[in-house]
């Protein structure tokens, strides 16, 4: 019997795992994707919201306000990529001023720190900002993260502490038994007292098991260009348009890996797992870009992309508990991810109304640092490399990732199992090339580390096969 | 820090040829950093015939050819580094370097980068739909079959009707798999035409021309696309789609010089080539850097960047002894109409005879090439056949030019 | 009139050929002797990889040591399917020795120390 099964690992099953895992608690976390944070969570903005945007008493804007304080503490003690590099929604004429103004408003009620800058102040801030702006509202504390590391760190670090991650493991229901639930999943069923459900676009299928009153998340979807970092270099800030009706509208951002994202569009779509891009909605992106810049380096584009966000009619996050001992997470589109720690911290709370926690001995909070060897001095580099010869050999050219810093990925808890696993946690496959050169070399070594046939290895999820058969397979004489 | 006059950058073959290029010229002190655990480059996984015809009049595979100047770099004592990489070129000409055995400094009087190029991907080319695994550039599915000896699919289109694209369409069918087309956006093939011939005729796959990827379908794994013919200005036309039921789309859309090194250092780079701005003796907008081979331009024959790597060893030997190689008087050399570019930009005088490599933008028959000074004719030359997918090269006399502007250009008869 | 795309160097004439194998379009001879091949016995090497056991590669990298008949391409694909290679091999180590009878070799086209 299980304490609490936690369904979904995204951002906030992971941050939700970790806060638990300080406790005398059994949990396991079941996700149906093949790594953790591989739907939202890793298809989005990658933005730390000031939290001036949402309307006031909403949960949004409590938890966006409140997670976007709680960053530092946490990027700090799990090592993830994390930068305040400040927003500016750009005004290009009175209406849009207007907006600003009213943008004002809501973040003094949502007491978060913002000033209205003119022009000059602006150009002087982002030299790249389009020549048509008026006007800007400048959000100091606006943050970009790296959300693939963020939800890796929070489930290696929720699992250094004792937490059990199933992967590739699909929920198909839920049973509500004698204050008790049954979870049955396409591999197994487990019994647990309390069920944390953070399924994202699928939250109102697990909800739905056990509630009579049903509940409907819709997916929208956000299509999204991504740059190659560059010498000369673009934006420093993310800059956003006023927002309307549709959502924040397409924002033009670095990210922390020194890349920029151009995007998203807003459009609600049919099918949850459709992550395709299309020409005509890309096109319009990069037309409502140009309302923020007047120059998008395009021939930087190293990837188009899409990611869907769980849309709730009510238009706010849905935490709740609908019937006792089963929670809901759901509808967290943006800002969910600026909201996750705040999120967090509130769902600990109403489990503590549910159950006794008591805090376990040996909890650890931090995680032990990636090796990040970009970041190192030569000499740190070669003292590295002595010691562990495989971080001098460096497999992704792009990014100039060593063998070393793989093989860690590989072995840490929630550790790399896909190609896709090891790009989305030390980022060879993310530059230029795309894994045109080193996806060989990375299949390889994730073959040797696992003791598995390279034939075994997926980019991701079941299925997602990249090697077919053997060239020269059977009934070979020896010459 | 370990010192070496010249530091070459990559040990496929146009590193190779220009250490021996450097060495037969008198130059001793010589280092070449190659990053793979052998010499060769990228021609260890071109197993297929065709290269050396140019040099050696035979049909060598691409490890034989590599394996013959390797032997010539070997015979000559010329001392390499593999499993090494240079993260980072200074301007003082240090280099970081990082292999198993630690991280340190190398400096050199003079470096020579020949890094090779890397083909452009999915991203690049912005096709629409899913994303599925089974969507791969040429060059990487040829690394799979050829080094590793896997198959990456059985039902297979290629996108882009380039040398790796077709060569791979071939080596797919030969290893049982089933090609069922190539898609080529523009109206006419971007690979040689012997490779049209021995890698799609042979085999009776069909090659669309003007036509495109649209669609991209599939959850995990590729499992259908949906091809569409497009108008010259490569928009869609309507109702002329075709789908086909396939694991694998192969991408051969192109090849782009590799230099993140010399772009880190504020190097110029040239907006058609993607490789750096060069002189007349391949030395790049910082002095004492060259560039040669598809680090420089992408080559449709080795045997071109040989000859080019030979060249560019030889001058800089010369940079070397003679602390510089900057002559007075030079004319630019620009790309006129329907040249796609030229190499190198700018020709010293008092070399006498100009040498310049070009491509076309696109086809002609029956055309000529017009060399263009101050905007008089000084040379035109008769072409029978000019085709993008193959490099042209045209000399002339300059030594009676003055400083100036050369343009050339190409003039349907 | 045959038409044909020359394949014997990366030039690739357009050449005619007619009944009476007289040859147009070729820049040189053996464009001429390539087209009356072409239609008579038309010939290609062959080259693929043989499985192979050493500390370094997996395949070993074969050819044809002449063009072989075009019809017998996929013949020789099954017979290279049935070896396997020690190492250590040199380029140009002969691997099959008068393949399907045709006098030609199958060789090596990369050295393999171990």
């Amino acid at each position: 019997m299980y304490d609490i099964i936690i369904i979904g690992a995204g951002v906030n099953g992971a941050c939700i795992a970790r806060n638990l895992s300080k406790y005398q608690l059994n949990v396991l976390v079941i996700e149906k994707n093949g790594d953790v944070g591989d739907g939202t969570s890793c298809a989005n903005s990658a933005i730390i919201h000031a939290g001036y945007d949402p309307h006031p008493g909403t949960l949004k804007a409590e938890l966006n306000v409140l997670g976007n304080q709680m960053y530092d503490e946490l990027c700090k003690d799990l090592d993830v990529e994390f930068e305040r590099n400040g927003a500016l929604t750009i005004a290009t004429n009175e209406e849009e001023m207007q907006g600003l103004y009213h943008l004002l408003e809501n973040a003094k009620a949502n007491n978060v720190k913002v000033e209205l800058i003119d022009k000059e102040k602006l150009f002087e801030l982002e030299p790249h900002v389009t020549k048509k702006a008026i006007g800007a509202l400048y959000a100091p504390t606006s943050g970009i993260i790296n959300p693939f590391e963020l939800c890796v760190a929070l489930m290696e670090n929720a699992m250094d502490n004792g937490v059990q991650l199933n992967l590739n493991e699909k929920v198909i229901e839920v049973i509500s038994e004698n204050n008790t639930y049954l979870v049955k999943t396409d591999c197994g069923e487990y019994k647990c007292k309390m069920v944390i459900n953070c399924a994202g676009l699928f939250g109102d299928e697990i909800q739905n098991f056990v509630c009579d009153e049903k509940v409907e998340i819709l997916p929208r979807k956000g299509e999204y260009y991504l740059l190659d970092h560059f010498v000369d270099g673009f934006v420093k800030h993310t800059l956003f348009s006023v927002p309307s009706s549709k959502g924040k509208g397409v924002l033009v951002s670095p990210t922390t890996s020194g890349d920029y994202l151009v995007g998203p569009s807003s459009d609600f779509i049919e099918d949850k797992e459709d992550i395709s891009t299309n020409k005509d909605v890309l096109d319009n992106v990069l037309k409502e870009a140009y309302r923020l810049v007047d120059n998008v380096p395009m021939q930087h584009l190293i990837r188009e992309f899409a990611g869907i966000r769980a849309y709730h009619k009510s238009n706010d996050f849905i935490i709740n508990e609908p019937t006792a001992g089963f929670i809901n997470v759901i509808g967290m589109q943006s800002p969910g991810l600026s909201s996750a720690p705040a999120v967090a911290l509130k769902v600990e709370n109403m489990i503590m109304k549910n159950l006794e926690l008591k805090i376990r001995d040996n909890y650890i909070k931090t995680r032990r640092p990636l090796y990040r060897l970009k970041n190192k001095s030569i000499e740190e580099r070669d003292k590295l490399i002595k010691e562990n010869p495989l971080l001098g050999r460096i497999i992704c050219r792009c990014e100039q990732i060593s063998e070393g810093e793989i093989v860690d990925a590989i072995h840490r808890n929630c550790g790399a199992r896909t190609i896709k696993g090891v790009k989305k946690r030390v980022r060879p496959g993310y530059g230029k090339c795309q894994g045109g050169y080193c996806q060989t070399l990375v299949l390889k070594i994730l073959a040797r580390e696992l003791n598995k046939d390279m034939k075994d290895i997926n980019f991701k999820n079941k299925g997602s096969y990249i090697l077919c058969e053997e060239s020269k397979g059977e009934k070979n004489v020896k010459l | 820090m370990l010192n070496y006059d010249l530091v070459i950058i990559g040990g496929g073959s146009a590193g190779i040829a220009s250490a021996i290029g450097a060495y037969d010229n008198g130059l001793r002190s010589i280092l070449v950093l190659e990053k793979e655990a052998y010499l060769g480059g990228i021609l260890n996984q071109c197993i297929h015939n065709g290269f050396g015809l140019h040099l050696f009049n035979e049909e060598l595979s691409g490890p034989e050819y590599a394996e013959r100047f390797a032997n010539e770099l070997i015979k000559r004592n010329i001392e390499y580094r593999l499993e090494t990489m240079v993260l980072k070129i200074n301007k003082d000409l240090t280099m970081v370097c990082s292999s198993v055995n630690g991280c340190e400094i190398i400096k050199a009087k003079a470096i020579i980068c020949a890094t090779g190029c890397t083909e452009r991907t999915r991203g690049a080319i912005a096709t629409q739909g899913d994303r599925p695994s089974g969507v791969m550039t040429a060059g990487l599915a040829q690394r799979y079959l050829n080094i590793e000896g896997y198959l990456v699919g059985k039902k297979v289109f290629i996108l882009g009707s380039g040398d790796i694209g077709l060569i791979m369409a071939r080596r797919m069918t030969l290893e049982g798999a089933k090609v069922l087309g190539v898609a080529e956006l523009m109206p006419y093939s971007n690979g040689l035409s012997r490779n049209i011939v021995q890698c799609l005729q042979d085999f009776n796959i069909p090659l669309y021309l003007s036509h495109t990827v649209k669609r991209i379908i599939g959850k995990n794994r590729l499992e259908k696309i949906v091809i569409c013919e497009v108008d010259n200005k490569n928009n869609f036309v309507l109702n002329t789609e075709k789908e086909f039921e396939v694991d694998t789309l192969l991408l051969s859309v192109g090849l782009i010089p590799n230099n993140p090194l010399l772009a880190n250092l504020g190097v110029k780079m040239h907006p058609r080539t993607k490789g750096p701005i060069v002189d007349d003796n391949y030395e790049t907008s910082v002095p004492g850097i060259f560039a040669c081979g598809n680090g420089l331009h992408v080559h449709d024959l080795v045997d071109f960047v040989t000859n080019e790597g030979i060249y560019v060893g030889k001058k800089v030997s010369e940079y070397i002894k003679n602390g510089k190689l900057a002559s007075e008087k030079y004319v630019t050399i620009e790309a006129g109409n329907g040249i796609s570019y030229v190499l190198p930009s700018k020709f010293a005088i008092d070399k006498g005879v100009a040498e310049i490599k070009f491509r076309v933008t696109k086809p002609h028959q029956k055309s000529h090439i017009n060399v263009i000074y101050n905007g008089e004719i000084l040379k035109s030359i008769k072409k029978q056949y000019l085709l993008p997918a193959e490099m042209e090269d045209i000399k002339f006399d300059i030594s009676k030019l003055d400083c100036g502007n050369i343009v050339l250009e190409v003039i349907d008869d | 009139m045959t038409k044909l795309i020359c394949i014997v160097c990366p030039k690739g004439c357009h050449l005619e050929i007619d009944e009476s194998f007289n040859v147009t379009g070729n820049f040189c001879k053996r464009g001429e002797v390539y087209a009356k091949n072409e239609v008579t016995n038309p010939t290609r090497t062959v080259t693929s990889t043989v499985k192979l056991n050493s500390k370094i590669l997996k395949m070993l990298p074969v050819r044809t040591d002449k063009p072989i008949a075009k019809s017998k391409m996929f013949d020789v694909m099954e017979e290279l399917k049935k070896v396997e290679v020690n190492a250590p091999v040199n380029s140009g180590d002969i691997i099959i020795s008068n393949i399907l009878g045709t006098n030609i070799n199958i060789i090596a086209t990369r050295t393999i120390k171990e």
